[in-house]
């Protein structure tokens, strides 16, 4: 695939995902930060909220499945999978945490799961496209740095 | 073309998340700041130099000598939540501001008049973070290294609260 075409895809998928509004405009931010001198910011931040987010909803599905819950245990992880799901700009993911915090809040077991499958549902379809995403940006990064030598 | 050469500010950046450290940095330094980032209090002090005891009034950091204090630093906070209460008591303790998360490029600029306002010949800035214990800059007294009075430290810090 040409670099023009490998561009026009990614724009594509970035602009697909901003109409969904599975991302919001701090990915807007991100994108202001990546330049020449720090080309991998957005993979490496991507990659770090993902390992993240998949560590806390491990986590929390333990949690839930107690017969006694345990949800300040549980709000304090929803809490900071709603912060590092803020700060990459995926919106469905941090809406979902905030359900899902209100649940808590109730202990409310039933929403709980509920929202804790709601949010797996969003993390992961945002999963697939940040996958796509890395994996299309690498191959334009390639393609850029085969063009300099 | 004449190029001055400014005096670096350096920020001092506290974010126990790894995530909110790569943004922070990336953040500061797109705005010309020298950054230091690390992932609780405990370091940032070590890093400045010093001593954690609060209590004490005469408290010294072996390496250092010249006297500084941490309420000579500026601080702002953050926080991914709006809680009045807390935001006010870490302002009563002193800090200069409140940034809410996610912080963006335009909250950069606000650090500037704080990083040149300063309080002593030795200017440094810090930004802490608001924590669940309220953070009274004034119960600190420790020695420090002398600084320069070209460099400027700013420390920006914060804790996710959890």
């Amino acid at each position: 695939m040409s670099l023009m075409a490998l561009r026009e895809q990614l724009n594509g998928l970035v602009n697909s995902m901003f109409l969904e509004g599975l991302l919001d405009d701090q990915f807007e931010q991100l994108q202001m930060l990546q330049d020449e001198s720090s080309p991998g910011f957005i993979a490496e931040l991507i990659t770090l909220f993902c390992g993240d987010s998949e560590r806390i909803l491990a986590e929390l599905t333990k949690l839930l499945d107690q017969a006694v819950v345990d949800y300040q245990k549980v709000d304090a992880f929803v809490h900071q999978l709603k912060g590092s799901s803020s700060s990459v700009g995926a919106q469905h993911v941090k809406l979902a945490c905030v359900q899902f915090r209100q649940f808590c809040e109730e202990h409310n077991k039933e929403g709980c799961l509920r929202a804790l499958n709601v949010v797996k549902h969003e993390y992961y379809l945002l999963r697939g496209k940040f996958d796509t995403m890395l994996q299309l940006e690498q191959r334009i990064q390639a393609y850029e740095s085969k063009q300099q030598i | 073309m004449a190029v001055v050469a400014e005096a670096q500010f350096h920020v001092l950046a506290v974010d126990d998340s790894l995530m909110d450290r790569k943004l922070i940095e990336r953040l500061l330094k797109t705005s010309s700041f020298q950054v230091t980032a690390v992932d609780s209090g405990s370091r940032a002090l070590e890093v400045l130099g010093l001593s954690e005891d609060l209590t004490s009034s005469s408290a010294v950091s072996p390496a250092h000598n010249g006297s500084s204090s941490l309420k000579d630093i500026p601080v702002v906070i953050m926080s991914s939540e709006n809680v009045p209460s807390r935001i006010n008591r870490c302002l009563e303790g002193g800090a200069e501001e409140f940034f809410l998360k996610p912080v963006q490029l335009s909250d950069m600029k606000r650090l500037r008049p704080h990083i040149l306002k300063g309080k002593s010949k030795e200017q440094q800035l810090q930004e802490e973070e608001t924590s669940n214990t309220s953070i009274s800059s004034n119960k600190r007294k420790a020695t420090d290294e002398e600084l320069s009075p070209e460099r400027r430290r700013l420390r920006l810090s914060n804790n996710s609260l959890i």
